[in-house]
């Protein structure tokens, strides 16, 4: 004690200078100065030769856990700190254990040396020491340490003389290592055992011990069932005991609040019970909680209220939970009304919050509906954000087809000045229900408008998007949509949402109005017109495609819109997507004739159905919350309502509308888990569709899904020779691909990184012009995802860039039409996404003399053409090959020789590959080895090779190791045919 | 609960309790946002917000708020009452406690907390056999701090005159 005196003084001293600082929040300088020093100063003690006493030890690990919890990094005195554990000193041991609590993560080499100590403290018979090492087996929760104690703990809980306080620590400390690593922690004999804690004595032991239960007891109910009546029993004990037979597990007045809730909890883990007795007293005490409410309280203070409210809510869980109690779930509603007006914020935020469940319930669904003033007033007029925003919560969840009008409206209003922060949810969720509830379209269609009109910046692709397919699946609506965003445009100021809607269905839809003079086809080009100039590409590139449908449309406006097309912002646009398009439209309406134009540009065909994007944007935004499960719900009891009677009775509509057919357009979101089941004619019900969810669709969707009859015409399998080509120009970039007595398809190209540019050369070796000249790129297998078309004869001009897995190919169209004797050009554009073996397949279709002639090739691009080569010195290429030890990194084929054994031949070819031929590596002279790297946008693949040519034999024996297996194993595929 | 956060009106964290694995840039980055938000809320608003996909339970004493991150399905008054009832152990414990206490005590606001609380869930309510585990702990330690205590905490309490203006018992000076 004396000896100790000087140097705590000192220590005073100057770890009130730290805090000093630090509170009169003098310069961050002068603090972080202050520090080091004092950290120098704890560096030079642990390192210093003296050794130091326990008590200094503990005194500079405090001050170090002061430290960094002041918000500074410390990366020492983890060892000191291990020691301190070892101390029989408690508060040496409890500075030591704090310290690796809040600083330890999971470092491997100290958490062998902790868990010795841990282990030693269970073992010790000490119930603070017991404790100790469970508080830090709990905090710290790491892998090591459920493999060193999962089994341990348990028998801890459940032997006979633990000390309470140590089931407390053992049980929860046992659930935390559960989280972690549930694998671990074996079930057992000790489980039954673990059940019956909730009949022990000690409410402290029961309220710990039922956390573990209830969180066991989710994953392996069967197994912990019997605890169902268990903690019926002991709820109604609890619930039917007066305010002061707990003594201290009274809080406020309220007996056992955290305990209630706990073992209201758990019985949400399980259905109602069975047994007639338990669920009889159940009941029982749900309505004593229920009636409870409508007492005085006992106090003024908040916590009484808090804690009674918090048993009521979580009664009103397992209600909703159980979902089976009709009186209750009505009592349960009615007293959350009661909630809704209160003055507490937080009651009403919780209020609006459960109802938001209740209104998915078939038997409190109308109840809830009830509240819809309130709940329109809250939105309206609560001050905090978060509580407007439950409220627009259950506004969504209480929607149905009798109120969606009235909610959809005060939404809309709402969202003229909501808050930024829920801006955008709101504007899905109005979609979705305006979509939802459509009785009649043309409501649906002003719906989306305005919300364009309001918030147009928080209207997501989706929304738009739904809002096209849905116009273009429904021809009674389509000229109503025309007129109204014809009317829209005309705002002076309009979103540029606006402008797309407004593009794409003028475009499409346009004639439908046009007879009257005040949207004839000119006022209408030239509205779509004056807003160009504002917008941005991709809203330019759509309109230009508007105009090119104009062209079609109206012929009268095809002078106006080349004249558009041809001015210098439009052809010599710095953009490539807007020149290409301004080029090729203008091309277009020049050469091609009326009907080619038709067919090109005809209507949009209906889009196909699937689920909605909107509402998987929705369920992706809140992730698995309360409205996703709401969505879920609410499909579920919409199913449910198919098969049996109505809720309530206002809404046939949609009851009739599902029960009279039995098509999937009943299913209006596509919420229901049953097999998607092809759309039926798009007059059949409300069928909404989806295209956009999917497809990945090109910058605005417009015309790449166009035509699908050119496409769909029989593909010719690829020649059985196609292999044989494709071999031919794995060592080479250029050359002929495929020759026969009409054709003559060359091919140069050029690869850097992992793009690569190929120019195909289609030559007529006739006299006689090949007519609907068509080509296709396709990508089988893996690569396959979407075809790319190179229209060139009736459907030229349209491109399509898409995105592949692996493989991203674009391709600039070729002519419709070849003369005799002419050639040609088309250029394809690829981009290697990631690693593949198969070869995309190129399909071309032309006429000659009236025959089809179809022909399938495959294109030369292989895995090799991205290498990028690498020279190495002999003793890194060693290096990196045993790096790639591993067996499935190797491929190796023994082959025999194809063509003459020649060593220049050898070497050209293997340049050709496109590694780098490294010399004086192999210590045979007559091998080969090579280096590179393939580029792929997704990662580099490293590769060796090594050839071993045997003469005599004529045999080769071919090796390559890659980071990558599958890259290993296609280049020894390729190569072996080519030596 | 997956985590507990005090810090002051200044946005000082004076406490921490993590029951999640969270790597130590996470935690900054968590403990910056929610410090942010919090401390942005209007007095009277309510005491839960969605934060992620987690709830958020905050109460202000004095010039501390104490902060929780629940899970979906966990209760939000009962966390509330979580948090009162670690002020009044605090309260208990320090005599009329304020924020000095919890910065020069840390370690002893741990030791409470982790009776309170173990893994994220209540560990023991009642505040007497709380008080008891950590009293009988206090009993084994060889040197009394109390001079100690008292010393930084004047000096504290000197320095921080005009940094806060309330300075007495947290639990008596609920704000909310």
């Amino acid at each position: 004690m004396l000896s100790n005196a000087p140097v705590y003084k000192r220590s005073v001293k100057n770890i009130k200078d730290v805090y000093i600082s630090h509170i009169n929040g003098k310069s961050k300088e002068a603090e972080i100065k202050r520090i080091n020093k004092e950290l120098a100063n704890i560096r030079s003690k642990f390192k210093g030769d003296k050794a130091l006493d326990g008590y200094s030890k503990k005194k500079y690990v405090c001050k170090l856990l002061f430290i960094f919890l002041l918000g500074h990094d410390i990366d020492f005195g983890h060892m000191e700190a291990v020691n301190l554990l070892s101390s029989n000193k408690y508060t040496e041991k409890q500075i030591g254990y704090l310290f690796i609590s809040v600083l330890v993560n999971s470092n491997s080499e100290l958490i062998r040396l902790i868990n010795n100590a841990i282990k030693n403290d269970l073992s010790s018979r000490n119930p603070t020491f017991m404790c100790l090492a469970l508080h830090c087996i709990a905090n710290v929760g790491s892998r090591e340490m459920a493999e060193a104690f999962a089994g341990e703990i348990p028998r801890i809980l459940v032997a006979g003389d633990t000390m309470d306080s140590v089931k407390q620590s053992a049980a929860l400390c046992l659930l935390r290592l559960y989280k972690t690593s549930p694998d671990l922690v074996l079930m057992g004999e000790w489980t039954s055992r673990v059940v019956h804690l909730l009949n022990d004595q000690h409410m402290g032991v029961v309220t710990a011990a039922i956390s573990l239960i209830t969180c066991l007891s989710q994953k392996n109910p069967d197994e912990f069932k019997t605890c169902v009546s268990l903690a019926v029993s002991r709820l109604s004990r609890i619930v039917s005991s007066a305010s002061t037979d707990l003594q201290d597990y009274t809080y406020y007045f309220v007996p056992a609040p955290w305990l209630s809730c706990k073992l209201l909890r758990l019985l949400q883990c399980y259905p109602p019970p069975e047994d007639g007795a338990v669920k009889g007293r159940l009941v029982e005490c749900l309505e004593t909680i229920l009636n409870k409410a409508q007492e005085p309280p006992k106090s003024k203070k908040v916590q009484h209220s808090n804690a009674k409210n918090a048993i009521l809510f979580e009664a009103i869980s397992l209600i909703i939970h159980y979902d089976s109690e009709p009186n209750l779930l009505v009592r349960a509603c009615n007293q959350l009304g009661q909630f809704l007006q209160h003055r507490e914020t937080n009651l009403r935020y919780l209020a609006l919050e459960s109802m938001c469940t209740l209104a998915s319930s078939e038997f409190s669904h109308e109840a809830v509906k009830t509240h819809i003033e309130t709940v329109i007033n809250a939105l309206k007029t609560e001050r905090d954000v978060s509580v407007r925003q439950r409220a627009a919560d259950l506004l969504y969840a209480m929607c149905d087809r009798s109120n969606a009008k009235q909610i959809v409206a005060e939404m809309l209003s709402y969202l003229e000045t909501a808050d930024y922060s829920i801006r955008e949810e709101m504007v899905l969720k109005v979609a979705i229900l305006a979509e939802k509830y459509a009785v009649d379209y043309s409501w649906y269609v002003d719906t989306i408008l305005n919300l364009i009109r309001i918030a147009g910046d928080y209207v997501s692709e989706e929304v738009w998007y739904r809002v096209i397919q849905i116009v273009i699946n429904r021809d009674d609506v389509q000229g109503y949509a025309a007129k109204t965003v014809f009317e829209a445009l005309q705002a002076p100021a309009c979103h540029e949402n606006m402008v797309k809607v407004g593009g794409y269905i003028l475009g499409e839809f346009g004639n439908l109005i046009a007879g009257d003079p005040r949207s004839s086809p000119l006022v209408q080009f030239n509205l779509l017109h004056s807003k160009f100039h504002l917008c941005s590409v991709p809203t330019r590139a759509l309109l230009l495609s508007a105009y090119i449908k104009f062209i079609n449309l109206f012929p009268e406006t095809k002078s106006t819109i080349q004249e558009v097309l041809r001015s210098d912002s439009q052809i010599r646009n710095s953009d490539v997507e807007l020149q290409q398009r301004a080029v090729e439209y203008l091309k277009l309406s020049s050469i091609a004739s009326t009907d080619v134009l038709a067919t090109v540009l005809e209507e949009m065909p209906p889009f196909p159905e699937r689920e909605s994007s909107i509402l998987a944007k929705l369920k992706k935004k809140k992730g698995p919350g309360a409205v996703s499960v709401n969505e879920l719900e609410e499909g579920k009891r919409e199913g449910e309502l198919n098969g049996g009677g109505e809720r309530g009775g206002d809404n046939s509509g949609i009851a009739a509308s599902n029960a009279s057919t039995p098509s999937p357009s009943a299913d209006l979101l596509g919420l229901r888990t049953g097999p998607p089941v092809t759309a039926a004619a798009p007059s059949a019900g409300s069928l909404l569709v989806d295209v956009f969810s999917e497809a990945g669709v090109n910058d605005d969707g417009f015309l790449s899904s166009a035509p699908p009859s050119v496409v769909s015409e029989d593909t010719a399998p690829p020649l059985p020779e196609s292999n044989e080509l494709l071999n031919k120009f794995v060592c080479k970039n250029n050359g002929v691909l495929f020759e026969n007595q009409l054709l003559q398809i060359g091919i140069k190209s050029e690869y850097r990184q992992n793009l690569g540019r190929m120019y195909l050369f289609y030559g007529n070796k006739t006299s006689v012009q090949f007519v609907t000249f068509t080509t296709t790129v396709t990508c089988p297998g893996e690569l396959q995802s979407h075809i790319l078309h190179i229209y060139t004869c009736k459907h030229m001009f349209i491109l399509a860039y898409t995105c592949y897995d692996k493989l991203n190919v674009q391709t600039k169209p070729v002519e419709p039409l070849i003369e005799g004797g002419a050639q040609v050009q088309q250029v394809i554009n690829i981009e290697c996404l990631s690693d593949f073996c198969e070869a995309p397949l190129l399909n071309i279709k032309f006429r000659y003399g009236g025959a089809l002639q179809n022909l399938t090739l495959k294109l030369p691009v292989t895995i090799n053409k991205f290498f990028q080569p690498t020279e190495m010195a002999s003793h890194d290429f060693f290096q990196r090959w045993k790096q790639l030890s591993q067996p499935q990194q190797e491929a190796q084929k023994i082959f025999k020789a194809n063509h003459a054994m020649d060593t220049e031949v050898l070497k050209a070819k293997l340049l050709g590959l496109g590694m780098a031929l490294l010399e004086n590596v192999d210590p045979n002279p007559e091998n080969f080895v090579c280096a590179g790297v393939i580029q792929t946008k997704a990662q580099q693949v490293g590769s060796l090779l090594r050839l071993e040519p045997n003469a005599q034999a004529q045999m080769y024996r071919l090796t390559l190791r890659s980071s990558k297996d599958t890259v290993s194993k296609r280049l020894c595929e390729l190569l072996a045919e080519q030596f | 609960m997956q985590f507990m956060l005090l810090f002051s009106r200044q946005g000082k964290l004076r406490l921490q309790k993590w029951y999640v694995p969270l790597s130590d840039k996470e935690k900054k980055k968590i403990t910056r946002e929610l410090v942010q938000t919090v401390l942005a809320r209007k007095p009277k608003m309510c005491s839960f917000l969605e934060w992620r996909d987690l709830k958020i339970v905050y109460k202000r004493y004095a010039s501390l708020y104490f902060c929780c991150a629940i899970e979906d399905q966990d209760n939000e008054l009962i966390t509330l009452e979580i948090i009162h009832r670690y002020v009044e152990l605090l309260d208990k414990y320090f005599g009329s406690v304020c924020e000095l206490d919890i910065i020069f005590n840390f370690e002893k606001a741990y030791f409470i907390l982790d009776e309170f609380l173990l893994g994220g869930e209540a560990q023991e309510t009642s505040k007497k056999n709380v008080l008891k585990a950590i009293e009988q702990a206090d009993l084994l330690q060889e040197v009394r701090r109390k001079y100690f205590l008292s010393l930084i905490k004047c000096f504290g309490r000197f320095a921080e005159q005009s940094q806060t203006e309330d300075w007495g018992g947290l639990a008596n000076e609920e704000i909310l």
